[in-house]
């Protein structure tokens, strides 16, 4: 599966469009890191858990676009976005979307 | 009568320590991150990185793998409360600015690491995206800013 974030494949020719898919996860990190992130919150800086949340998070919302996109037949997703939206204390929406398409 | 002014002098106390600690240890976590972050960026200068979508004099772009880098990253004490300051009389709040450029560079290096991991030599496309992570509870809560940076790797020839 390829992914880019342009809207063809460089290299390759896009064949067929197949839809719009979406990958989307919520996390939220143990209380302990909470306090940690709130103790370096005096210091200023990286807050490491939080990225280390976010990234994961990220990851595993790109595999479900991809997993949705070789449901549809697709081997490439061309034109990736993402967002970000905090949708409560400590928690995170990571939402990935993409254009299915068939290359070669 | 005597409690009363040393739970005051108490809370001064800790203000002021806090206070401090913004000054000065995140002053030099700051000044150690940007000297730190000079050397990594002169370790990846070769690995071209664009905001469009051709890169000057390569003709031939292939294998394309997605890659990001992100960041969290929050103020300190000393800072939020310079900040309450500068909001009175507006104008130009450079202690906010290095905080968020720090930031965004972290996350361009980070993206070029994993692009570089993943045998790339160019990343076209390149977007950076700021977005707010608090967590509630008014100014009391832990506010974090997240940086991601992402673009399409390639093997430019």
């Amino acid at each position: 599966m390829l992914i880019s974030n342009v809207e063809t494949i460089p290299g390759r020719e896009v064949r067929e469009i197949l839809g719009v898919v979406t990958g989307s996860t919520v996390r939220a990190k143990h209380i302990g890191r909470d306090i940690m992130a709130g103790l370096k919150n005096i210091v200023g800086g990286e807050l490491v858990g939080y990225t280390e949340l976010l990234q994961e998070a990220r990851s595993e919302a790109v595999e479900r676009m991809k997993a949705q996109a070789s449901e549809l037949g697709a081997n490439a997703v061309v034109n990736v976005r993402f967002t970000t939206s905090s949708v409560a204390q400590g928690a995170a929406e990571l939402f990935a979307y993409g254009t299915a398409v068939r290359v070669r | 009568m005597w409690a009363v002014f040393f739970q005051i002098l108490a809370q001064i106390l800790a203000f002021v320590l806090l206070l401090g600690l913004g000054i000065f240890v995140g002053g030099t976590i700051e000044r150690r991150h940007f000297s730190k972050l000079v050397e990594r960026e002169s370790q990846y200068r070769d690995l071209q990185a664009t905001t469009g979508r051709v890169l000057p004099g390569r003709t031939q772009l292939s294998d394309p793998v997605l890659v990001h880098g992100e960041v969290v990253i929050s103020v300190d004490y000393f800072k939020r409360f310079a900040a309450f300051f500068r909001s009175i009389t507006g104008g130009r709040f450079k202690a906010y600015e290095t905080l968020l450029t720090r930031a965004r560079r972290e996350a361009v290096q980070r993206m070029k690491q994993s692009a570089r991991a993943q045998g790339a030599n160019a990343i076209i496309n390149v977007r950076i995206e700021t977005s707010r992570i608090a967590n509630g509870r008014g100014d009391r809560g832990i506010a974090g800013v997240e940086i991601l940076a992402f673009g399409t790797a390639v093997q430019a020839r």
